[in-house]
């Protein structure tokens, strides 16, 4: 068996000795030109004119672009909507790339590009959800999910709660900035290299940027380091520039992001504010709610508009809302345009309800884990239900609709959630949590826990494909290319499994390769955890192909029979005796079979009309949950995350160590978002924190004390390939339980009247405010 | 100028252009070592650590350093190992590396050749303080617990016998004597320097580049000239006497941190939280104070030990106290070609109390940093001196707050009182590390905290004292 192993990652031993290579280690011919973007010193303007003649005179610079120099569409918009590489007329955020330096280095480049004389009618800056809002500044009107109707079941429920939670975006800080090659070809072709979730959308930006065909660019990928939805289409303006400027001076052009740039130019997650009103009963079910979502989306659109699709979809996360209304503002502001950032606004939704669930519990002076579960979907039956809708237990025949009508059938929150609490010990250590606070008056602790529920597809229902090719070279070595993409996630590691597994062969005679549109056409971004899903099924469509010929030439050529060839670790078995797989394949070879096939693979059974809100977006869900414990310094409002302790759903893992990985990763990440990373702008537009210098990941001492992650021991209840489960988004919002756990120390300050109401991140400052408001002991 | 140093145990020779030219811009440019990444290009993330080892007194001494901001005359006479360079001739990988294999330590991978520095480092060290070792190696991937589990696995095992002493080849670099060429100057003579200097004072001075390199990697200033202070023994010497401690300008906040260890733990605290391993490994102390930032945690500590600084211009020495050494943001008492000789801190008992207060606990900026040094006779405070960090445009000294306390009984309702003194001290600014009233609150509550110590009530969370 190559798949359910705990297999290391395909590149550890190149990327231990420095011997993986990204896309600026590439070798390079000797006269590659290097190019960096002057930005907009204004966040909102029109741009009058532009003295760049200090540019061009500085030293090494060879060329410098404008708007005006661009052969053909000036747009690497990853929607419909307009966003010029180099702006034209306006500018709409401070970083905007205005012009293009051309130059014989890296930093010739740089500095050349900090010489530009600006002539900029600045107009006052849109910046905040609240600025947007009052500017009435929207990509389109407020969408709204709506199932039953909220407002009377609120109005008449024994509690009422309201309130509001907002939340910071997010910097991807993937260790490599973005970064892009272009190498010149003859006739207009173009080979580009980039480190990119979305080849062939690089490669359509490409084309149209120079006014040739599709077929006329490749695009390739080997691998990123890191993209976490920060390279799905931010990765777009360098390598449009690249193949610019390689097509007009006939040179290879090269460019990546300093850090700070790619702080300033490119976006991050989505800020948002979310509003809350809820009718509950006395043991704080909820009877009705709603919700206001308001979404920072920045000056283009980007993908902002999915990413507030799928904060609405998430809105429920592991709960059932019998009565419920979701309403989301997409706001446009001048600041960075906001992009995919792992979970895709699933995390902004899910901390919606889960703030709500804390809130509820504080209202009632009740474990925030009982006021969860009476609200958890119920479980699906142990065994799946057939088609026909088989035996299903009553409260789920009752129709447990998500707020966009999807039945959720697959549910196991409600088991998943004991087995932790039971491994985690949760109760007892809440109860001995207060007892120590008693006698603590400065150090406080605080326990939290929070499931997750993620719906794993892309909501573009057509994104849900993918395509493999497999070459069997007549040695036996088998060449394997599909469409995902590598960022560290070990997408090629899981689907070389498959491609080892289908032909019982070892892995290491699987040779992983490059991503590459020549190979794999029309693919769809490495996103939304599908890689392993979709690359995986069209991978073993392939092999399978291949194998079946194999097997049929087989039968035929040594008169074996066909229904008992088999493929196992010693070769061929065609039940009289067993061949090696290399003496099958030249044999095969020699009688001239076939040893090459695509694979193509389509989500099956998924629906969704995005303009009503109703249908099956997912194929499945993703169970997980966390249980996080906290001390504050009542002082400081400093904390540490003392321990965590994870249960999490991969259905049955296609590679437990990778999953793991994953899932502490996700987990570190997610609390990151809700902590210690904050984005500062100033009034001006400004990016303050652009650089990990004043923007703070977690470092090695911030992951938790203690961390136990553990598997789920079941597998999908859907085909999904080998029975596996998305994995790379999910566990991220496991981290929402470190926030919670912060919320229940605060909470510990007081004497239970005022709910601590943290907005994200919870900086040392948020929670400091936030115990000497619980003291009464407020500050400006 | 050539410089000569080793690198992966070949010694190289360089005509040196540029006094500015990055280490890893060099290997990653000339060398085509593209092994050592770029992730910041300011000394934040570790994706560039390399380790550098010298001969120091007869002993071959290894540190982690960031390569993105040490500069190629810095290496003189020195070898540098890169992640290229530490697996057998045969491609057997290094315990460290098999380690991370094993225990799936890399992901994207991009942080992997500095993790894997840093944990090579330790291990030719034999370190085992894993959580410091790593503060500086940012990986957005893992969650670092694998790398841990990585790092305590290859501790266990010895090292590998192909791994080089370079004792003897860095002993035939024998590279002595003053070095001058183009913009660049490398004194190994103090006299000398400070000659040189008083007549160059428009030239920059760079210790250990953690500072300056930035003014070149993100600022992209051309400086010129430059001179190279790392090479001045006469600078990196600790004296002690009945009288007190006096640091050489030189010495690292490394060297300093294990000084300090005896004297005043909290201080060596203080400086465990400054930089990284790699960012400590190269700033000095003279730097730390030279830069006259406001948010140095260096100043605030010593300040409250009532430290002196001596600075010297050609022959002439001048020592004042160190807080008057800082007139105004981003202007010091110094006057041109006069430059930071040694820091003395008196003996004294160990009142001191350091708290750091920044976003994250490692390798973050303060926010705030209080500094403590409280004494009490008979129920009563004696004296005090306090000093802040990240309060003002400078390091200042909190007179108000001090003469609250001084003479008046060490309780609750004296130290409440004394609170209200702070406002008179400092008017704190708001920017993104934090707001004017956090600052204020948090800097009055650190008086609380030293109260609360005092009482034996556990405050902190990290490192010394920790609950």
């Amino acid at each position: 068996m190559s798949v359910h192993r705990p297999t290391a990652h395909d590149s550890a031993t190149l990327h231990v000795t420095g011997a993986a290579r990204y896309t600026d280690d590439l070798p390079v011919p000797v006269d590659t030109v290097h190019l960096a973007f002057g930005t907009s010193p204004q966040a909102n303007g029109t741009l009058r004119g532009m003295d760049l003649s200090a540019v061009r005179t500085a030293p090494g610079v060879i060329d410098v672009l404008t708007a005006a120099d661009l052969p053909h569409e000036n747009d690497v918009s990853p929607s419909p909507w307009p966003e010029p590489l180099l702006a034209t007329d306006r500018v709409h955020y401070l970083g905007q790339p205005v012009f293009l330096v051309v130059a014989e280095s890296h930093l010739a480049a740089r500095k050349a590009a900090r010489l530009a004389r600006f002539e900029i009618d600045a107009d006052t800056p849109v910046l905040t959800i609240e600025d947007a809002l009052a500017a009435s500044r929207e990509f389109e009107p407020p969408v709204t999910h709506e199932r039953g109707d909220p407002d009377p079941a609120i109005a008449t429920a024994p509690h009422r709660i309201e309130g509001t939670i907002a939340m910071g975006g997010q910097e991807h800080f993937y260790l490599e900035g973005q970064a892009a090659l272009a190498l010149p070809g003859e006739g207009g072709e173009i080979h580009v290299v980039s480190s990119t979730q979305h080849p062939t959308e690089i490669q359509h930006k490409v084309a149209h940027a120079l006014g040739v065909p599709y077929a006329a660019v490749r695009s390739e990928v080997r691998r990123m380091g890191g993209g976490f939805g920060g390279k799905e289409s931010q990765g777009n303006a360098l390598a449009v520039a690249c193949a610019v400027v390689a097509h007009r001076l006939k040179r290879p052009a090269r460019m990546r992001y300093d850090r700070d740039d790619d702080f300033i130019i490119t976006g991050k997650r989505h800020d948002f504010r979310i509003d809350y009103r809820a009718g509950v009963d006395d043991e704080g079910r909820i009877l009705g709610i709603e919700f206001r979502q308001y979404c920072r989306g920045g000056w283009s659109q980007d993908l902002t508009l999915p990413v507030a699709d799928r904060a609405m979809l998430h809105a429920d996360n592991a709960y059932w809302l019998p009565k419920v209304r979701i309403v989301s503002h997409r706001l446009i502001t001048n600041t960075q345009s906001a992009t995919a950032f792992r979970g895709f606004g699933g995390p902004q939704g899910m901390l919606g309800i889960e703030r709500v669930m804390d809130h509820i519990a504080h209202a009632l002076g009740r474990d925030p884990l009982e006021v969860r579960r009476v609200n958890f979907y119920a479980d699906a039956p142990v065994a799946a239900p057939d088609a026909s809708g088989g035996d299903i237990s009553g409260k789920w025949k009752a129709g447990q609709l998500t707020p966009y009508h999807m039945p959720v059938t697959d549910c196991i929150v409600n088991a998943l959630v004991d087995r932790l609490a039971e491994r985690s010990d949760y109760a007892a250590r809440r109860a001995a949590i207060e007892a120590w606070n008693r006698a603590s008056p400065v150090l406080k602790r605080g326990i939290a826990l929070s499931p997750v529920k993620f719906g794993i597809s892309f909501t573009l229902t057509h994104l849900n494909q993918a395509g493999a090719l497999v070459h069997v070279y007549s040695d036996g070595s088998i060449h394997l290319n599909h469409g995902g993409t590598e960022m560290g996630q070990g997408l090629n590691t899981k689907v070389a499994q498959v491609a080892a597994e289908v032909f019982a062969r070892p892995l290491g005679s699987v040779k992983i390769t490059a991503t590459d549109t020549t190979k794999v056409p029309n693919t769809s971004a490495t996103a939304a955890s599908s890689g392993s899903d979709l690359n995986g099924m069209a991978c073993k469509a392939a092999c399978e192909t291949i194998r079946d010929r194999l097997a049929d030439f087989a039968a035929r050529h040594w008169q074996a029979e066909r229904a008992e060839i088999r493929f196992v670790p010693e070769g061929v078995d065609l039940g009289s005796r067993v061949l090696p797989f290399e003496e099958v394949v030249a044999a095969a070879y020699a009688n001239r079979v076939s040893l090459s096939s695509t694979g193509f693979y389509a989500t099956p059974d998924i629906v969704w009309d995005r303009r009503a809100g109703r249908g099956r977006p997912f194929y499945y869900f993703a169970y997980g949950a966390a249980v996080t414990e906290v001390t504050i310094d009542t002082l400081t409002g400093e904390y540490r995350i003392d321990r965590a302790d994870i249960l999490h759903d991969c259905g049955k893992s296609l590679n437990p160590a990778i999953d793991i990985g994953q899932i502490e990763g996700g987990y570190v990440q997610g609390a990151g978002w809700l902590t210690t990373e904050e984005l500062v702008w100033d009034d001006k537009g400004r990016l303050r924190t652009h650089a990990p210098s004043t923007y703070k990941i977690p470092a090695c001492g911030d992951r938790p004390r203690v961390f136990n992650v553990e598997l789920w021991d079941g597998e999908n209840r859907e085909q999904t390939i080998y029975r596996s489960k998305a994995v790379g988004e999910p566990p991220f919002m496991l981290g929402i339980s470190a926030l919670m756990a912060l919320s229940h120390a605060v909470a510990q300050c007081g004497d239970g009247s005022l709910y601590p109401s943290l907005d994200a991140p919870a900086t040392p400052e948020r929670i400091l405010r936030a115990v000497d408001a619980q003291r009464g002991r407020a500050w400006e | 100028m050539e410089i000569a140093f080793l690198l992966n145990g070949e010694t190289v020779r360089e005509r040196v252009m540029d006094p500015t030219r990055t280490l890893l811009d060099w290997l990653r440019e000339t060398r085509r070592l593209s092994g050592t990444k770029e992730g910041c290009n300011e000394g934040d993330c570790g994706a560039c650590t390399v380790t550098v080892s010298a001969l120091e007194n007869g002993q071959l001494v290894h540190r982690a350093l960031n390569a993105c901001i040490l500069f190629l005359p810095q290496l003189h006479g020195k070898a540098v190992r890169t992640v290229e360079g530490i697996a057998a001739p045969d491609g057997a990988l290094h315990p460290v590396q098999q380690a991370m294999v094993e225990h799936h330590g890399s992901q994207c991978g991009f942080c992997t050749p500095g993790v894997v520095m840093s944990l090579y480092t330790a291990h030719r060290d034999g370190r085992r303080d894993f959580d410091d070792v790593l503060a500086g190696n940012l990986c957005r991937c893992t969650g670092y617990a694998p790398i841990i589990r990585a790092a305590d696995a290859a501790a266990e095992a010895p090292r590998p016998a192909w791994e080089k002493d370079e004792t003897a080849a860095l002993a035939a670099l024998g590279q002595r004597g003053d070095l001058q060429g183009g913009q660049a100057y490398l004194p190994d003579d103090l006299d000398a320097f400070a000659a040189w200097y008083e007549a160059h004072p428009e030239a920059t001075l760079v210790a250990g580049a953690t500072d300056v390199g930035l003014w070149v990697t993100k600022q992209l200033r051309t400086l010129a000239p430059v001179a190279f202070l790392h090479r001045l023994e006469a600078l990196q010497r600790i004296e002690t006497d009945a009288a007190g401690i006096t640091i050489g300008a030189g010495v690292t906040l490394s060297r300093l941190r294990g000084v300090m260890a005896a004297r005043h733990p909290d201080f060596a605290e203080l400086i465990r939280r400054y930089g990284s391993v790699q960012v400590r490994n190269a700033a000095t102390i003279g730097g730390n104070i030279a830069n006259g930032s406001p948010i140095g945690d260096g100043p605030p500590a010593l300040i409250a030990q009532g430290a002196s600084l001596t600075l010297r211009r050609g022959a002439e020495r001048r020592t004042l106290p160190l807080e008057d050494f800082f007139l105004d943001y981003g202007k010091q008492d110094r006057r041109p070609g006069e430059f930071v000789e040694s820091i003395h801190i008196p003996a004294q008992p160990d009142r001191l109390r350091c708290y750091k207060l920044s976003k994250r606990f490692d390798q973050d900026i303060s926010a705030v940093c209080g500094c403590f040094s409280i004494t009490i006779e008979d129920g009563h405070v004696n004296a005090a001196r306090i000093a802040f960090g990240g309060m003002a445009g400078i390091p200042k000294r909190a007179a108000h707050v001090e003469a609250a306390l001084v003479g008046h009984p060490w309780e609750e309702a004296t130290v409440r009182s004394a609170q209200g003194a702070f406002a008179l001290d400092f008017t704190p600014l708001s920017d993104m590390r934090a707001s004017a009233g956090y600052r204020l609150r948090a800097a009055q509550n650190m008086l609380l905290r030293a109260y609360h110590e005092d009482r034996g009530t556990r405050t902190r969370l990290v490192g010394r004292g920790a609950a």
